[in-house]
């Protein structure tokens, strides 16, 4: 689904990502840590194109969309929940969710009902400006404008920063949806119980590389790896 | 109270026509600068092109030549819009200033090139038949044509609005204002909204110079003074703020012309006097509409 090569990039003259190598499978959920500042927001905004790539490649189902625009990575079946949510503050979750459904109309399960399923605190709110919601419902929003534009691919960069643990099992709970329904995932997660609750697999990343990568169960099983990798228990 | 404000009637409608034409230009400027950060310094140009083309089309003659007028202002300045925004799109990443100077340059040709054409006289346009004669105001005869000005400009800003605050083009709009990259992640191309949104706001502009040109003429320097009042404008009302450019624009209006008209000598003080206090009190103006984002 996804297969990234050497990829190279970051910010005028420093290259944050050092040539990142890295698949995910199709449905899978791919669990992406790492310490503060190793790179993991710039491979996201590099794999959207967002943050222009130097070197390597990005491919979406075998499709070369490495350099491109960051519409036509999206249109190629790519959908971002970004770090910090980044909601259109003064639009109402309505104006959010007719935005990105109609992008997304009929190439897809996904629609504004089916979202307000897995989402039910958004139907609640749907007249509410964006900007007068709580962390966890700009959180949902963020999640609902992704999965809306219908994406075979969601690029997640720490859902549940800065959230209540009843919000962030919400966050899990939405993710475990997503993924029954055949959305490949990559989720970037400093919560390790959130990003071992719902990924496949963990990479783990360090000084702008993949240093680690294994299923779920076996780095769990091995606390050493993730104490040397994360400096955690 | 009464009194005062009887006194100085025609000095407070005078201002809401200046208002009304600032918020007309205004709007186009705040929403592409707040928008896609492309800071047209040619706006004030485009106005002068369409106060020039009233000239060429005899629009002070007949309703013919002043309809003339504004179609085809209104078709000029969509194309001068969609080629900005085609020139500008190769400077997209570089700073903001780069761009200012890419439409400052445009400005300064258009303005040339308007000054070889027409000649550097004031030519005067005068409003359509029918409109000439002045109406009477609470016992002052007001010029008719600039009622009818201040109508437009209050139609137009009402038009303006409810296109941008209740459509799903305006919501479209004011999530590219917020945070444009979030808008091209959900696959919608950033250049095209871009496109349109210059092409209506320099519209915006010839026809502002259209319709302003029974009052102001068309001269040399015009670009410049109206530029500067719709920059004033957007300052205080805040960058990508439909509402902002409205009070703004209503503000500098009477500023314009309330201030000058009780304090003459201080008048230039005045403007950049609000100017500046607003910026004191609101850095970001009364109605920011960009969000500040890492």
């Amino acid at each position: 689904m996804l297969e990234v090569r050497g990829l190279r990039s970051g910010y005028r003259r420093s290259t944050v990502l050092q040539g990142v190598d890295l698949d995910v499978g199709a449905g899978r959920v791919l669990g992406l840590l790492g310490r503060n500042g190793v790179g993991k927001t710039t491979l996201v905004h590099t794999l959207m194109g967002l943050v222009t790539a130097t070197a390597g490649t990005v491919r979406i189902d075998g499709r070369d969309v490495t350099g491109r625009r960051p519409d036509v990575v999206a249109r190629a079946g790519v959908g971002l929940v970004p770090q910090g949510r980044r909601v259109w503050p003064p639009l109402t979750v309505t104006e959010h969710l007719d935005l990105a459904a109609r992008r997304g109309r009929g190439a897809g399960p996904w629609d504004v009902p089916r979202v307000l399923e897995l989402l039910p605190r958004l139907g609640e709110r749907r007249r509410h400006a964006a900007g007068q919601l709580s962390g966890g419902e700009q959180q949902m929003l963020a999640i609902a404008r992704a999965l809306l534009t219908n994406p075979r691919l969601v690029l997640m960069d720490e859902p549940s920063d800065g959230l209540a643990p009843a919000v962030v099992d919400q966050i899990g709970g939405a993710i475990g949806g997503m993924k029954a329904e055949g959305v490949t995932l990559l989720v970037v997660e400093q919560d390790l119980h959130l990003a071992f609750a719902v990924a496949d697999d963990i990479a783990v990343m360090d000084k702008g590389r993949i240093v680690h990568r294994s299923s779920t169960r076996e780095f769990r099983s091995d606390s050493s790896v993730a104490h040397a990798l994360l400096g955690v228990a | 109270m009464i009194g005062w404000f009887d006194a100085n009637l025609v000095s407070i409608l005078n201002g809401f026509a200046i208002g009304s034409l600032l918020f007309i230009l205004a709007v186009g400027l705040s929403i592409v600068f707040g928008m896609m950060d492309v800071l047209n310094l040619a706006h004030g140009a485009f106005f002068l092109v369409g106060s020039y083309l009233s000239v060429t089309f005899l629009a002070g003659a007949s309703w013919g030549g002043f309809l003339t007028a504004l179609g085809v202002a209104a078709l000029v300045g969509l194309l001068a819009g969609g080629v900005l925004s085609g020139m500008t799109e190769p400077l997209a990443r570089r700073p903001i200033l780069d761009q200012a100077l890419l439409t400052l340059g445009i400005s300064l040709i258009v303005a040339e090139v308007l000054s070889i054409v027409y000649g550097n006289d004031v030519r005067s346009v005068r409003p359509p038949p029918g409109l000439r004669g002045s109406t009477d105001v609470a016992g002052d005869a007001y010029p008719t044509y600039r009622l009818l000005l201040i109508g437009i400009g209050l139609a137009l800003a009402l038009v303006v609005w409810l296109v941008v605050e209740r459509t799903s083009v305006g919501a479209l709009v004011r999530a590219s204002v917020a945070d444009r990259e979030m808008v091209s992640a959900m696959g919608i191309d950033n250049r095209k909204v871009k496109v349109a949104v210059l092409g209506l706001g320099s519209m915006l502009a010839t026809v502002a110079g259209v319709l302003a040109a029974p009052v102001y003429g068309a001269r040399p320097g015009l670009d410049e003074t109206i530029l500067l009042l719709a920059l004033v404008v957007i300052v205080i009302g805040g960058l990508g703020s439909i509402r902002g450019a409205l009070i703004g624009a209503l503000v500098i209006g009477q500023v314009e012309s309330l201030g000058r008209a009780l304090l003459p000598d201080l008048a230039s003080f005045i403007l950049f006097g609000t100017l500046a206090l607003v910026l004191v009190v609101r850095p970001r103006g009364l109605f920011a509409g960009k969000v500040a984002h890492s």
